[in-house]
């Protein structure tokens, strides 16, 4: 089905794709402020959806070894350690009756973490389906993104296109049926179809990945940053919730700290495909040229 | 299957130590920088978008799916206008491009075995999809009209019963081939623009005019130093011109595409896009100058042959290191965030 809006706006993606029953849109609202960096997410969904060992080093940076979403990590703990700026605020942190600290104010450490739990934005404008020369990226009935892993071909294209750097083209471990195939989060299809939750929101033990749908979770996180910024947590802000934004607004949403590229996020993210009309068009011409420089070749030149 | 070297995730550009926050933008390559270095905030250096998972294969192929188009409108060309010299170089190279071309797409695919899953959808959003259905329309018609001179050099007396009807259809299947044949060297320049790789992206203008006129370069060439001198006037206007193109668009290009422009201008692109520049403006002096002399015209055509070259794997190496490098992903995004110019639907 094509729209006005099927390339750029918004748009509920799933009545686009061709739905005409389909359930509300489900996604994400990660609040990376509760976030503790348990990485109970990373395991949980390399559990349940058979997920094989990502690169393991020991990179140095923060208590951060699995370094980056890609084929073999779908979910992805981001440790930021930056100097503390200014005294702690409660941020409503479930508690479990700890024992009042008694360290003066003064001889706590002087930096902070910002921890925040990654995944596949699942965008309403989603560039990766858009250039998946196969079929295999499918928009399913909850409005997210899924690959079938018997149909890609491996052409890559996916991996280029996906202004987060989220999706790619698994490289191991040698043997893995999947070696070559586009991987990358399906927000548990096959959990969804099952009523349940996605297996990462499931593990969560703060709830800072919270499951739902996406109308519902918008409002969550504008409730949330209101209330952070009430407390005096000016820093606060969503990321992704805007469907106005340049991918449509996504189905997974953040509730973020500090500047989006801190997280390794890109701070004005553009679905590539809001330019293709003009791409073609601009080929379209310079095609046009060749075939017309072609012919003024051959005028008037007898051999 | 490629890749097969590499480690499991994306071991090749992570980032040892260091810590997140304000740093100096990377300074590879660094000889000749057009803008200040920008102060830019990143997470431990690493990458934002993934570079494509492709190889230097992808890069040829740009190249040799640019010399089978013109190659197939040279042809087209040449038969109608009765130069059989220059049609016969037109179609043979034809047929040479088009089959390195195939043996390059279908290598890089991450299981080959599944080439033909290409073909079960079409699908406009996808230049990929776009660019298969191109090829699979203009191979066939090009390719047989490639069998129709390979036979027509058979002996006389074996240019009977089917080979003769080969023969008959070499013309319009030529002419089929030529007139699809645009296509084929366009669409390569919206399969890289149509990513979120900073260099090809912000190319988009004017990539398409490049490829083109760098198609219409490297078949010239080939053409010149492969048919009868007295025949390829044609090849050598066509080359002439296509340099132009390539040579005034690609610097078009550089001014129109913001911060990923140093990238050609730096490291390993920017050493090609030189040597692309140099070789395409020497060969096309050539083809002006001395296109009737029979060395001159092998020496030329080979030099816009490798200038095409160049410019396909110069274009191909400045995006892959502008994805490896999160200064070109942030940097203009964050200046847009700070001019208040997100991009934002516009009702």
């Amino acid at each position: 089905m094509i729209g006005r809006n099927s390339l750029f706006g918004p748009l509920d993606p799933a009545p686009d794709a061709g739905y005409t029953d389909a359930p509300k849109r489900k996604g994400f609202f990660t609040d990376t402020s509760v976030c503790i960096g348990c990485k109970a997410c990373e395991v949980a969904c390399k559990e349940w959806n058979d997920v094989p060992e990502n690169l393991f080093e020991m990179l140095g940076t923060s208590y951060d070894n699995s370094h980056s979403l890609n084929a073999n990590q779908w979910r992805h703990v981001a440790f930021i350690e930056k100097p503390a700026s200014k005294p702690a605020v409660d941020l409503g942190m479930p508690s479990v009756g700890a024992p009042v600290s008694e360290v003066h104010e003064d001889d706590k450490p002087d930096f902070q973490w910002l921890m925040s739990s990654d995944v596949c934005k699942h965008c309403t404008h989603a560039a990766c389906l858009d250039v998946c020369p196969t079929g295999s990226l499918f928009r399913s009935e909850f409005g997210t993104v899924v690959v079938q892993d018997d149909i890609c071909n491996g052409c890559g294209y996916c991996v280029a296109a996906c202004p987060y750097g989220v999706i790619d083209r698994r490289r191991g471990p040698e043997g893995d049926p999947k070696v070559g195939i586009a991987q990358k989060c399906t927000l548990c299809y096959d959990r969804l179809t099952d009523g349940q939750r996605p297996a990462c929101a499931a593990a969560c033990p703060t709830e800072s990945i919270q499951y739902g749908d996406v109308e519902e979770l918008r409002e969550r996180a504008n409730a949330r940053v209101e209330l952070l910024h009430e407390r005096g947590v000016m820093d606060a802000r969503l990321y992704g919730n805007d469907p106005e934004d340049g991918v449509g607004g996504t189905g997974a949403m953040f509730l973020l700290l500090d500047e989006p590229e801190v997280y390794g996020l890109p701070p004005d993210p553009v679905v590539t495909t809001k330019d293709l009309p003009r791409m073609f068009t601009r080929a379209g011409m310079a095609g046009t040229a060749l075939l017309v420089g072609a012919a003024l070749s051959f005028v008037r030149r007898r051999p | 299957m490629s890749g097969s070297t590499d480690r499991p995730g994306s071991g090749a550009e992570v980032q040892h130590g260091g810590s997140p926050g304000r740093s100096r933008g990377s300074s590879r390559g660094g000889d000749r920088v057009m803008v200040p270095e920008a102060d830019f905030t990143s997470y431990y250096g690493r990458p934002i978008v993934k570079a494509a998972p492709w190889e230097r294969d992808i890069a040829y192929y740009l190249f040799t799916g640019g010399v089978a188009a013109g190659s197939s409108l040279l042809a087209g060309g040449a038969d109608l206008t009765d130069r059989p010299g220059l049609r016969r170089a037109g179609r043979i190279g034809s047929l040479i491009a088009l089959l390195l071309s195939v043996v390059a797409l279908v290598h890089d695919l991450g299981k080959p075995s599944r080439f033909l899953n290409m073909l079960r959808v079409v699908k406009l959003t996808s230049p990929m999809s776009v660019g298969t259905w191109i090829l699979t329309l203009h191979a066939p018609f090009a390719g047989l009209a490639s069998a129709a001179e390979l036979v027509g050099m058979l002996p006389t007396p074996w240019q009977r019963g089917p080979v003769r009807l080969l023969l008959r259809l070499g013309r319009p299947a030529g002419l089929v081939g030529a007139v699809t044949a645009p296509p084929v060297a366009a669409y390569t320049a919206v399969l890289l623009s149509d990513t979120a790789t900073p260099a090809w992206h912000s190319a988009h203008e004017e990539l398409p005019f490049v490829f083109c006129g760098s198609a219409a370069a490297a078949s010239g060439g080939w053409a010149m130093a492969t048919a009868p001198v007295a025949e390829a006037g044609p090849a050598r206007a066509f080359a002439v011109g296509g340099a132009a193109v390539e040579l005034l668009m690609a610097h078009r290009m550089e001014s129109s595409m913001g911060l990923s422009a140093e990238l050609m201008h730096t490291g390993k692109a920017g050493t090609l896009m030189r040597a692309s520049k140099v070789l395409t403006a020497a060969g096309a002096a050539g083809a002006l100058l001395g296109g009737r002399s029979r060395l001159l015209s092998v020496v030329s055509g080979t030099a816009l042959m490798a200038g095409s070259l160049c410019t396909r794997l110069g274009v191909y190496e400045a995006g892959m290191a502008s994805a490896r490098d999160p200064k070109y992903t942030v940097v203009p995004q964050r200046e847009r965030v700070e001019r208040g110019e997100q991009v934002r639907y516009q009702g």
